[in-house]
């Protein structure tokens, strides 16, 4: 799968929990957001959402900016 | 009426706002002199933004904005497609927990002026959503009532390109957004220094809002304060009611009592 644009090695089935460890973030970090395949993955859903082979997935945080 | 030295406050979508700067927080060069220039400018909403996550960096934005008490202002810059908007902000609601969301859809890269029929398209949808909508827009007058009309509690019209520091280059047209919509006017972008925001306040508009203007200034901490008081005294000037202009002199002091030498 691709995770913020870069081909991930996390095999298919994980959950985006997961994915955001890899990341040093923890499920409960604030500020943070995470789409798949451009559809919002409510944070509810992080620890149980497996994810598919080919997903697409952004994980997304506060950025100084306007 | 104003009440003391105080300015009235602000009101967008139920909110009250005491202060009428709204802060960028894009450009400063660290997350403590942002820190000192938010508490400089007096500023109690400031805009962020949402990107990829980066494993490298350091300090939370999110702690430290959390820290001064300000309330959050996700933005959708960068998006060049409704679509692309649309899907920014609801990551944004996600991430921030306000419905609010400063709607940016970009049509052009040298000028970075909004998209006219995406900016509306995606206003719609997520005013339809229940998004607090803030679009940022031309400084055109239809545009603006189309943008209220479709549900935005606030309308963002630019003084001039995005970090240009041009200032406002059509006072006449935000005079004429002032009078066609009865919902806030907030002047966004283009602000150069503190007479750009007296100016925007001076025609009408309800806050002002800065962001290279103050982080890339030389001491952005300084210019903050300048923005502040700047907007205060055009807030203040404008329900002052200015004299009208005269093409010739009208003498303040009487001729009554003039000495015949």
């Amino acid at each position: 799968m691709i995770v913020n644009g870069e081909r991930s090695e996390i095999p298919a089935g994980e959950t985006v929990a997961a994915v955001l460890r890899r990341l040093g973030l923890e499920a409960n970090t604030r500020g943070v957001a995470v789409a798949i395949d451009g559809e919002v993955l409510p944070r509810a859903c992080w620890e149980t959402f497996a994810l598919p082979r080919d997903a697409r997935v952004e994980v997304l945080t506060a950025m100084q900016g306007g | 009426m104003m009440t003391g030295e105080d300015e009235d406050a602000l009101l967008i979508a139920g909110r009250a706002l005491r202060s009428r700067l709204l802060l960028g927080t894009g450009g400063f060069p660290s997350l403590e002199l942002m820190s000192e220039a938010i508490a400089a400018s007096g500023s109690e909403l400031v805009t962020v933004a949402l990107r990829r996550v980066d494993p490298a960096a350091r300090g939370s934005l999110i702690d430290v904005l959390s820290g001064a008490g300000v309330q959050l202002l996700p933005n959708t810059a960068g998006c060049r497609t409704a679509r692309d908007a649309v899907l920014t902000a609801k990551l944004a609601r996600e991430a921030f927990a306000t419905d609010w969301i400063k709607l940016e859809v970009i049509g052009d890269e040298d000028t970075l002026l909004p998209d006219a029929p995406e900016l509306l398209r995606a206003a719609e949808e997520l005013v339809d959503e229940g998004f607090t909508v803030l679009p940022y827009t031309t400084d055109d007058p239809v545009l603006a009532r189309r943008l209220v009309d479709v549900g935005c509690p606030a309308v963002m019209p630019l003084g001039s390109p995005i970090g240009s520091g041009m200032g406002i280059r059509n006072p006449y047209n935000i005079g004429l957004i002032r009078e066609s919509v009865t919902v806030p006017v907030v002047l966004d972008a283009g602000v150069g220094t503190a007479s750009d925001a007296a100016l925007a306040m001076e025609l009408g508009c309800d806050a002002v809002m800065a962001a290279s203007a103050i982080s890339r200034a030389q001491d952005p901490v300084r210019m903050a304060r300048a923005m502040r008081h700047a907007v205060r005294a055009g807030r203040l000037a404008y329900t002052a009611g200015r004299i009208p202009r005269r093409h010739y002199a009208r003498a303040s002091t009487p001729d009554e009592g003039l000495p015949d030498f």
